[in-house]
């Protein structure tokens, strides 16, 4: 049985933060008598997360996601609840537990700025205790696997944000981690260099069984990454499980644009029983639902004489969009 | 920085408050109220301005910018406190720094040929080990106050205050033996004097209580340790990762 490396009961986080009125009359009033408000931020969450499990964290802006990584990765302490990871406290910040973990966020870099990620990656393999030779061996795995090779040599400030993030990556897994922590690590990526880090991600998931939690607004790193989501909804949990089953909730009707050989064919088509959505000449567009697509398919195909079709999944993004503004889904 | 070598010349050469002290000190004739001779002065803010080159610390300033930006975030994660880094910083700057420091005594050296001068190996160990104990000290006094950003961000501002005692009372404007008798014996029971004053005297030659300034340095610091790790402790719970 598949252990749970990642237990969260009942976890809290409030921040106190001060707010000021604008203009010279705010700042003094601000200077004195400051006014601070405790503002819950993650409400009474809890789930488990099992063993070489990818789970993507959904929400939108100022949801809760990376506050939510950052106690589990043990950067900041929780108010109320227990947090316990691969067995540990994480915000004790044990030794072991650290070895075994990592961090990366997309907005932020922890290779030194002006030497080349070589450096940097032989400074957090002393910081792991790897030997040189050990050392030597993961840069040129991890290096492999990435795509790089120059670039390792070049200063960090001259490296393309691709490739920067890509040495980033190398630098936050030499020492081999077991629990990843991802925040928007495809933020500001093209296209290409979003797929090439995806398909790393599932090789390192599928070599090493890590287990991965992800933020990220690119619902196509969501997609291809992550069978289960958790999604956050102003600091609680909207819903926990498999991202198909949500989506099959979500939108439980497929759109097919059909084109008949005939007008006729299509008017026909228009009078079968069909839910039309609309028709244009002889391209008639229909709805039809998941679980009779087959079925329904078939029953065309026999009954009528059709040049082409299209089946439409609708927009990913759209509708997860629906799931971000609920405060609770239940499937 | 060490990529920056201008950067750290020019560093090196900012560090010359001493020189101008001395300049004022022998205008004045100011050493003869102390019973100190103009070769021993000018040894004596030569030494103090070798003291400072391999003891000055910045870390408060690195790490509060390094907070406000988030980028602490990625560094407590690691099995190693972010202060090593910091630290390793300083020592490896400390190093590049030493040929533009020795430059700069030749030049000494030329306008002032009669304070050339060669400590015995032994009072040159101890005046290097004093050294690096006052930089310990300077490390962990800036530390604990770098610490206090976890509560108020601004922990800069804390250092500036301090910053006035270090100046007056550490020997980089005058020696500590130019002070009131009765002043000197408080300024020696605070951390000051043993930054500038007494490794500068230790090196220059002029009388100094080795083995008492010794001992008063290493008691400060395992008095600010113990101060810093509860400070680090306590404060790492306060750590909200703004900026990330």
């Amino acid at each position: 049985m598949v252990q749970n490396i990642i237990d969260v009961r009942n976890l809290s986080k409030s921040f106190d933060i001060s707010s000021k009125e604008p203009g010279l009359k705010g700042t003094i009033k601000h200077f004195f008598r400051r006014q601070t408000k405790s503002f819950k931020v993650i409400k009474d969450i809890s789930f488990e997360i099992k063993e070489g499990e990818i789970v993507g964290f959904l929400g939108a802006n100022g949801a809760g996601k990376t506050t939510i990584l950052k106690m589990l990765c043990g950067l900041i302490y929780p108010s109320e609840g227990s947090v316990l990871v691969s067995g540990y406290l994480p915000f004790r910040r044990k030794e072991k537990f650290l070895k075994n973990i990592t961090l990366i966020m997309g907005q932020k870099q922890q290779l030194i700025w002006d030497l080349p990620p070589i450096e940097s990656f032989y400074l957090n393999a002393s910081i792991y205790d790897l030997d040189k030779f050990e050392a030597k061996k993961r840069i040129k795995k991890l290096s492999e696997m990435l795509e790089i090779d120059e670039e390792l040599f070049i200063p960090v400030r001259k490296l393309s944000l691709g490739q920067r993030m890509k040495s980033e990556l190398l630098a936050a897994l030499i020492h081999e981690p077991n629990i990843l922590f991802l925040d928007e690590p495809t933020l500001g990526l093209d296209i290409n260099a979003q797929r090439n880090l995806r398909k790393f991600l599932q090789k390192y998931n599928k070599e090493t069984n890590a287990t991965i939690c992800l933020t990220s607004h690119y619902m196509k790193d969501i997609t291809s990454l992550c069978k289960r989501v958790i999604c956050v909804h102003e600091g609680a949990i909207s819903y926990d499980g498999k991202l198909d089953l949500l989506l099959k909730k979500l939108s439980p009707v497929k759109e097919i644009l059909i084109v008949c050989r005939s007008e006729e064919d299509a008017i026909k088509l228009e009078n079968s029983g069909f839910t039309v959505k609309n028709k244009i000449k002889n391209e008639i567009t229909i709805k039809i639902e998941n679980n009779s697509i087959t079925s329904s398919l078939k029953t065309i195909l026999n009954n009528f004489d059709i040049e082409d079709l299209f089946i439409n999944e609708p927009p990913i993004d759209e509708t997860i969009g629906k799931v971000l503004i609920k405060k609770k889904y239940d499937i | 920085m060490l990529e920056y070598r201008v950067e750290i010349a020019l560093w090196a050469i900012s560090g010359i408050i001493p020189f101008f002290m001395l300049n004022i000190w022998t205008n004045n004739n100011l050493n003869e109220s102390i019973n100190i001779s103009d070769v021993l002065l000018s040894r004596y803010f030569l030494c103090a301005f070798f003291v400072r080159q391999f003891s000055v610390v910045w870390v408060v300033f690195s790490f509060e910018e390094d907070s406000l930006m988030g980028k602490v975030s990625p560094y407590l994660i690691q099995p190693l406190n972010p202060f090593f880094r910091y630290f390793a910083q300083h020592l490896a700057e400390q190093i590049t720094r030493f040929p533009f420091a020795l430059i700069i005594a030749f030049f000494f050296f030329i306008f002032n040929p009669e304070s050339i001068w060669m400590p015995n190996l032994g009072i040159l160990v101890l005046s290097i080990v004093s050294t690096f104990l006052s930089f310990l000290i300077q490390f962990l006094i800036q530390s604990i106050v770098a610490c206090l950003c976890f509560w108020t961000e601004k922990a800069s501002s804390i250092e500036r205050l301090l910053f006035i005692p270090t100046l007056f009372l550490s020997g980089l404007l005058a020696p500590v033996v130019s002070f009131p008798a009765y002043v000197k014996s408080w300024i020696y029971l605070t951390p000051f004097p043993y930054l500038i004053d007494f490794p500068a005297n230790l090196l220059s030659g002029n009388e100094t209580n080795i083995s008492g300034g010794l001992i008063m340095q290493i008691i400060w610091i395992f008095l600010l340790f113990p101060l810093f790790k509860k400070t680090w402790s306590e404060g790492t719970k306060k750590y909200t990762a703004m900026g990330s």
